[in-house]
């Protein structure tokens, strides 16, 4: 199969200017500036406890899985998921590294355990009572084409819907000055394998083995995204190519 | 429940751990019953434990093609290419197939954070110092990065980074890519290494013991951190021994704690024996998770009482290797397919009074009798966990 056709029944989209998929669309359509800026996710499925302490990145990638979720009105509990991030929670990898440096009998163990890739999986999973497989990936600046490509897979390999969110927080320097810094944002789909009432536009993926065009995906990863996401908020036909990797891309088509 | 899948024939294989380089290394490590641990002689600040180290790393920088991504983490994942041909066999691969048709699939939980808090500890006027400011280096998917880099593979390529079952879950990815024809091969990594993050984060959580690790042991007091680099090749045909099944769950439960009555391991255990067509009383030995943490085996013993007869036998392996976290799940994969290669059940080292919890399954001392079908456990953090179903050629 050269050839994956998944089908989109939900989205859910957090930044700063745009906190959920409807505010998104109308932006991305022209039809409406900016809001306000919000400080952070609401990320209202989290326990209250939680979210008062959970990282930020847990914050953006449960908000915008839940919104997804609710969307498509799959429950969450039964959906197997993949959160994809270039590079996973650097506010902790920082704390981290600064204390290591300084005196590492010091180190926190809640944040020694949030720094796992896959802490925004463990809270979701955790927060939804979800038993289903979760994945934690990352490619560098390809994570967002690779990880939804991985997803589609499971989607298709066993005919399950798949929830994948994609999702990076802010980085404080010096290490931001070395990965490059960018707004906090995140934006999920839940992926189902075959069109149905709850399908709102399909997706045809395929992995090629040319490289796609640079984006400057470590200043703006959304850069490269808004294509994709443009098309989805006109309900219009579209096709782009996203990296997937060091000479490959993921080429996309939007069939609405 | 899942569908019954077919075999995946597993053409290549190799490991390089505190235990040695190559399979041949690991076997007879395992059959010598020579553990790899020695007490840590790693960190700069004392920590009074355990670890699985790699001799000679420090001494053994990248070539210069790949200075860029040079770093403890990278560095063992090159030796452990050479181990056993493993290298020559993914590039034989790679023009049997074409680079487009071979996908690369990483596992790993450390990355290479360790050049990151290096970084941070050579802080020059608040910023990294020049050698170190490169990006490629402090991402988590630093490893697939470098081995991209290396063989040249233009099929998907990604690191799955779910802490300890990271490099489990990487067979079950690579069996679907090649179940849906997306890939006619699949070079499958899994690389951890030693590095103050886990060493001092898991001794923050009170879950290093002072001394070698004993799995299952009533007097278990935790883990001992190791670090290994595994490789696999899959392909749908060849010769080799087979992936016979695969997986996966969620506990739902903790973030670091195993659900209590071990749910999700229940789930990933059924699931992986149906997508191989088998029941429990059809396996005949189980590489478990065994860390040697309270918990884990407290767990983990239950579910091999319940769930399998006294003729399936089981253990834990840590007791040779640490707890190579990130790698743990390819590493243990090589240490199961060895054992079914050399019908060799490895008993369970140090350990000498089994906790109560466990059942006639616990292996201590090694045994010799005919294997065909073994298991292996990776449970992580996130309450992540994968079961991996292994047969003989």
């Amino acid at each position: 199969m050269d050839e994956l056709l998944v089908h989109i029944e939900g989205i859910g989209w957090w930044t700063a200017q745009a906190t959920d998929w409807a505010a998104a669309a109308a932006q991305l359509r022209g039809e409406a500036a900016p809001a306000a800026p919000a400080t952070k996710p609401a990320a209202a499925l989290l326990p209250p406890n939680e979210r008062r302490r959970a990282p930020e990145p847990v914050l953006l990638a449960c908000e915008a899985a839940a919104q997804a979720c609710a969307m498509s009105e799959r429950d969450a509990a039964t959906l197997p998921c993949v959160f994809a991030s270039i590079h996973g929670d650097l506010a902790i990898t920082d704390a981290m590294c600064a204390t290591l440096a300084d005196d590492p009998l010091q180190l926190s163990p809640t944040r020694f355990h949030n720094s796992v890739h896959n802490a925004p999986a463990g809270y979701w999973t955790v927060a939804t009572g979800c038993h289903a497989a979760s994945s934690a990936t990352s490619a560098w600046h390809a994570s967002f084409g690779a990880g939804l490509f991985e997803a589609a897979v499971q989607a298709l390999a066993d005919a399950t819907p798949v929830l994948f969110a994609a999702y990076d927080g802010r980085a404080p320097d010096p290490l931001g000055a070395v990965v490059g810094t960018a707004p906090a944002y995140a934006n999920a789909f839940v992926l189902g394998p075959a069109r149905s009432a709850r399908t709102l536009a399909s997706l045809r993926l395929r992995h090629e083995a040319q490289p796609a065009p640079a984006a400057d995906a470590a200043h703006d990863p959304l850069a490269a995204l808004r294509p994709l996401f443009a098309a989805l908020a006109q309900a219009g036909p579209s096709y782009m190519r996203l990296p997937a990797g060091r000479a490959s891309a993921l080429a996309i088509e939007v069939l609405p | 429940m899942p569908d019954r899948i077919a075999p995946t024939a597993i053409t290549a294989y190799t490991a390089i751990s505190a235990l040695g380089s190559g399979r041949a290394a690991h076997a007879e490590a395992l059959r010598a019953r020579r553990s790899g641990l020695r007490a840590n002689d790693f960190t700069a600040t004392p920590l009074a434990c355990a670890i699985g180290r790699v001799d000679g790393l420090e001494d053994a920088p990248l070539p210069a093609d790949f200075a860029r991504y040079d770093c403890r983490n990278n560095r063992l994942a090159w030796q452990g290419l050479f181990a056993d041909g493993f290298l020559d066999a993914a590039r034989a691969a790679i023009a049997r197939h074409g680079a487009q048709r071979v996908a690369l699939v990483v596992g790993t939980s450390t990355a290479s954070i360790g050049a990151t808090e290096q970084a941070y500890r050579e802080l020059d006027g608040g910023a990294f110092p020049a050698y170190l400011a490169e990006p490629r280096l402090h991402t988590p998917h630093s490893l697939g990065l470098f081995l991209e880099a290396v063989l040249g593979t233009r099929g998907p390529c990604l690191t799955i980074a779910t802490a300890c079952s990271s490099s489990a879950k990487v067979f079950a990815q690579a069996e679907r890519l090649l179940r849906l024809g997306v890939a006619d091969a699949a070079i499958l990594a899994g690389v951890d290494t030693l590095c103050g993050s886990v060493l001092f984060g898991f001794n923050a959580l009170e879950l290093v013991a002072p001394e070698a690790c004993r799995p299952f042991d009533a007097a278990r007091r935790g883990i001992s951190i190791g670090e290994a680099a595994g490789f696999a090749l899959l392909e749908r045909d060849g010769a080799g021994p087979r992936l016979l099944g695969h997986g996966e769950s969620s506990d739902a439960h903790h973030m670091s704690t195993p659900h209590p009555e071990g749910l999700g391991a229940r789930l990933a255990l059924a699931d992986a024996l149906a997508r191989a067509g088998m029941t429990p009383a059809g396996i005949d030995y189980v590489n478990l998770h065994g860390t040697a943490t309270r918990k884990n085996d407290e767990v983990e013993a239950a579910l091999l009482a319940d769930l399998f007869p006294a003729s399936t036998r089981a253990s834990s392996t840590k007791g040779w290797t640490g707890h190579t976290l990130g790698a743990a799940g390819i590493l243990e994969a090589v240490l199961t397919l060895q054992a079914l290669e050399h019908d060799l059940v490895p008993g369970t080292l140090n350990t000498t009074t089994p906790d109560p919890a466990c059942g006639p399954q616990l292996a201590l001392a090694n045994e010799s009798r005919p294997l065909r079908t073994a298991l292996s456990h990776s449970f992580g953090f996130g309450g992540n966990n994968c079961i991996l179903a292994f047969g003989r050629d």
